[in-house]
């Protein structure tokens, strides 16, 4: 048990190293920070000083080095554009972040699960058939274009919801809300919709084939043979089966939702952590570039890492395997 | 109860005296200031906050006038002797009087250090309090243009800096933030009283203020950024914006065809030009080897009348753009008509020039260009490409993010690019300094001429006005008569409001809300 937890832990760590130093790699290839730090007036020597300050002349390994010594003491350095704690930075854009994930990721389930299971019931039904080539639309539009067209339709023509931002927030310490206000709420409905059509389509599709998959199995018609009413035979036995696989791949997409708001935040000029990075990238910020990649690799390699562990316990031959290691 | 009936009381009063058409105006741009701190960045947004909340010496009127500001009236007592009186009603916005000791301490602090604005004053050699209302500045030599350059110089407080230990502007490899970069207290119309950066930031006014009053009827102003083009135009349509100065060149029809909106445009203080690499003895992109071809003033000439600058003003500017004869715009000193007046577009003459220079068949080059700077930087590239192919030039375009092509640029990599200069100066001086002594730092075209290093040299310490301006216009001539750079367009900017809303365009795209009315 200890020997199988410290093996993924230390290949957890592995990982983390290898995609911080490929991350740094490529940070020679985003140009040169230094060129939007200082006014086009800077001399030469100016701007080799500050080159010389920021220790952007030394070998990428040594960088590299520098930066996991600070990074394990949770010191992520001074964003280059804005001159501020990148840990501060992260930390206020956090939460706007995590909400609009949050609300995202039960929108798609909600709605998915829903939807899934009533196409996979009524197969072939109008609706049934409306809501798969609408839900096409999810995956082949590109987000930012169901954006731009909510945002038009909404807060254009419409008048109803505003256009960007995240509204009035309220703070708790570190956190801030937009859950308790109106506008808060009302600021939230456009992007986490937008942020919800991909994985809500995906849901949709995996329900539909989990179900109707399952709808066919033995004990459903024996189920049915017994005189089962379709509501609970369709709601209690075949929808809790079919939802296993489905938890596991949204729990896993809950990172690729954070990884899609990039895209969304933009559009919608959402505070946080998305808008954050594209800025980093288009400054050369490489201070809030490292610290963001790392994290998201961080967040990645912990899912990963809890799915092992719980198979660990759930999948009894994974635990044979190991016992016979050790004899 | 007591304090219930206080309380109606104070709000009647308020509700009676506050001003008529008390009002706030929302303003988006895509990006934020980077920093509070005024001397700590060189860079137009931070400047464009900076200039609500902070006032320097003198300052730029609507039209790009030099005004005085924070003094009333200076001299010079020697050639190199500045002597500045101060207006004597100035309070910060703490309440203190406005000393020649802050003036003295301010000017010296951007001077030194970590400052991104001493490049900008750097002929500046001691400054001095004479008494509580007079500041003596001594420059290294005569220096014509030193009003121009403390317009950029906003002055701080003494006492409040140094309490709260911002002596020096931010250092670069700090771990700590300052307390002046995320604060603000000057003694302009404006100030802060919320700052979430990249977010929202509210100014309001001050109340304080020494200047006129009347002259703007904002109360409140609320910058919130936008990134997004599309998204910050749909906020100005939906009414969530009042006022953007970067409205998208592509959707200004779409916001004059709403009737609740209008947009206003102005010559910008910028030109585009292509740069082309004389220096070098062979050129690195180019099929043609063992000499640049560029060295031939013919090839320059041909690549010249090859480039349609009306067709790319329609076509691509959307009409938002000034053809340029010239690598500097109206307004800056040196500039003229007759000068900025395009050569003729005529292909069958670039042929004829290539021919003579011996590239009949006409040669290989690569254009490098951003992708992310100016105004439709990329598809004016593209455009090029397609008009040099006409002539026989086949260009191969590298167009790169700004990051990646001013490194390259930089680290002189490049034959042939995309440049755009603004002169915050208003002076010839700054073009030639930077993009035409031998030496100029942004120099990259490798045009060297003595006769045009001896100018910039008397350019920097000629005092007599007549002299100095023979000497920019005999520059110009030559640098004309050469062709060094290939300019293109002036830019055009263009403020997007409300219908209601009212601030006069200004071509450093610098608004000034004390201007500012709202009916």
């Amino acid at each position: 048990m200890f020997n199988y937890f410290l093996k993924r832990l230390l290949q957890s760590i592995l990982v983390m190293l290898i995609v911080g130093f490929v991350s740094f790699s490529l940070f020679n290839f985003v140009g040169d920070p230094v060129n939007n730090m200082v006014g086009q007036e800077a001399s030469e020597e100016t701007r080799e000083e500050i080159r010389e300050k920021l220790g952007l002349n030394d070998p990428v390994y040594t960088q590299f080095f520098k930066f996991v010594v600070n990074a394990s003491n949770g010191e992520f350095g001074l964003s280059y554009e804005l001159r501020r704690p990148v840990s501060l930075l992260i930390s206020e854009r956090l939460p706007a972040t995590l909400e609009l994930v949050l609300v995202s990721a039960l929108i798609a389930i909600f709605f998915g699960v829903l939807f899934g299971v009533y196409t996979a019931i009524n197969r072939d039904g109008f609706v049934s058939n409306f809501i798969l080539i609408t839900s096409l639309f999810g995956v082949s539009l590109p987000t930012f274009v169901i954006g731009i067209l909510f945002i038009y339709l909404f807060s254009v023509i419409l008048g109803i919801l505003p256009s960007f931002g995240r509204g009035e927030v309220v703070n708790f310490g570190f956190w801030s809300t937009g859950f308790l206000t109106i506008s808060g709420i009302k600021a939230l409905i456009l992007p986490s919709i937008t942020l919800s059509l991909f994985q809500m389509t995906y849901i949709i599709r995996l329900v539909r084939a989990e179900m109707i998959e399952i709808l066919q199995t033995d004990y459903i018609k024996f189920a049915r043979a017994r005189g089962i009413n379709n509501k609970v035979i369709n709601n209690r036995h075949a929808l809790k089966n079919g939802l296993i696989p489905v938890i596991t791949i949204t729990g896993i997409n809950i990172g690729t939702l954070i990884a899609f708001s990039i895209i969304t935040e933009t559009v919608f000029q959402w505070p946080g952590m998305g808008l954050l990075f594209i800025n980093a990238v288009q400054f050369v910020d490489v201070p809030i570039m490292s610290a963001y990649l790392i994290m998201v690799a961080f967040l990645f390699v912990m899912i990963n890492f809890i799915v092992d562990i719980a198979y660990y316990f759930i999948d009894p031959r994974i635990r044979l395997k190991e016992e016979e290691a050790i004899k | 109860m007591k304090i219930l009936t206080k309380l109606i009381a104070t709000m009647l009063f308020v509700t009676m005296f506050s001003p008529l058409y008390a009002a706030t105006i929302k303003w988006s741009m895509p990006g934020d200031s980077l920093t509070l701190d005024p001397h700590a960045q060189n860079e137009g947004p931070t400047h464009m906050v900076s200039r609500q909340i902070y006032e320097g010496l003198v300052t730029r009127a609507i039209d790009m006038s030099i005004q005085p500001q924070l003094s009333t009236s200076w001299k010079t007592t020697d050639p190199e002797t500045w002597v500045f009186n101060l207006r004597k009603d100035v309070k910060f916005q703490d309440g203190s009087l406005l000393k020649a000791s802050d003036v003295e301490f301010s000017i010296n602090r951007a001077l030194t250090g970590t400052s991104d604005v001493k490049e900008l004053i750097n002929s500046i050699t001691s400054v001095k309090a004479l008494d509580n209302s007079t500041i003596e500045i001594k420059t290294k030599g005569p220096n014509p243009i030193l009003l121009n350059q403390l317009v950029q110089i906003f002055i701080m407080s003494e006492s409040w800096s140094k309490k709260n230990g911002c002596e020096t502007a931010q250092d670069y490899n700090a771990s700590q933030e300052t307390f002046c970069s995320i604060n603000a207290m000057g003694t302009g119309p404006f100030k802060i009283t919320l700052r979430e950066q990249n977010t929202r930031t509210v100014f309001e006014r001050n109340e304080n203020w020494w200047g006129n009053q009347s002259q703007h009827n904002i109360d409140k102003i609320e910058l919130l950024p936008i990134k997004n083009d599309a998204t910050r135009v749909a906020a100005l349509l939906s009414g969530d914006i009042d006022f953007t100065n970067f409205t998208p060149a592509q959707d200004i029809n779409r916001i004059k065809n709403s009737s609740m909106h209008k947009v206003v445009s102005a010559a910008q203080s910028r030109t585009i030009f292509f740069g082309m690499d004389q220096g070098v003895d062979e050129l690195r992109s180019s099929n043609i080897k063992g000499k640049n071809p560029f060295k031939d003033k013919n090839v320059r000439l041909a690549f010249y009348h090859a480039l349609d600058m009306n067709a790319i003003k329609a076509k691509i500017m959307r009409g938002l753009s000034e053809p340029a004869g010239m690598i500097t715009f109206p307004g800056v000193q040196g500039y003229t008509k007759q000068l900025d007046k395009r050569l003729s577009f005529d292909p069958n003459l670039s042929k004829k020039l290539l021919a003579d220079a011996g590239y009949p068949k006409g040669f290989e080059i690569t254009l490098d260009c951003p992708n992310n700077r100016y105004i439709n930087d990329e598809a004016i590239c593209v455009a090029a490409v397609g008009m040099l192919a006409k002539v026989g030039i086949k260009v191969n375009l590298d167009s790169q993010p700004k990051s990646i092509h001013f490194k390259d640029l930089k680290g002189g990599l490049s034959d042939f690019y995309m440049l755009g200069w603004g002169v915050p100066t208003f002076d010839s001086h700054y073009v030639y300094s930077f993009l035409l002594k031998s030496d100029g730092s942004w120099n990259k075209s490798g045009f060297k001429n003595k006769k045009v290093d001896e100018l910039v040299g008397t350019m920097l310490t000629e005092t007599n006005l007549d002299k100095r301006n023979a000497n920019i216009a005999e520059a110009w001539s030559i640098v004309q008569d050469n062709m060094p750079y290939l300019p293109l367009h002036h830019q055009v900017i263009s403020w997007g409001t409300k219908s209601n809303v009212n601030i006069p365009i200004r071509t450093n795209n610098e608004p000034l809300f004390r201007f500012a009315k709202v009916n």
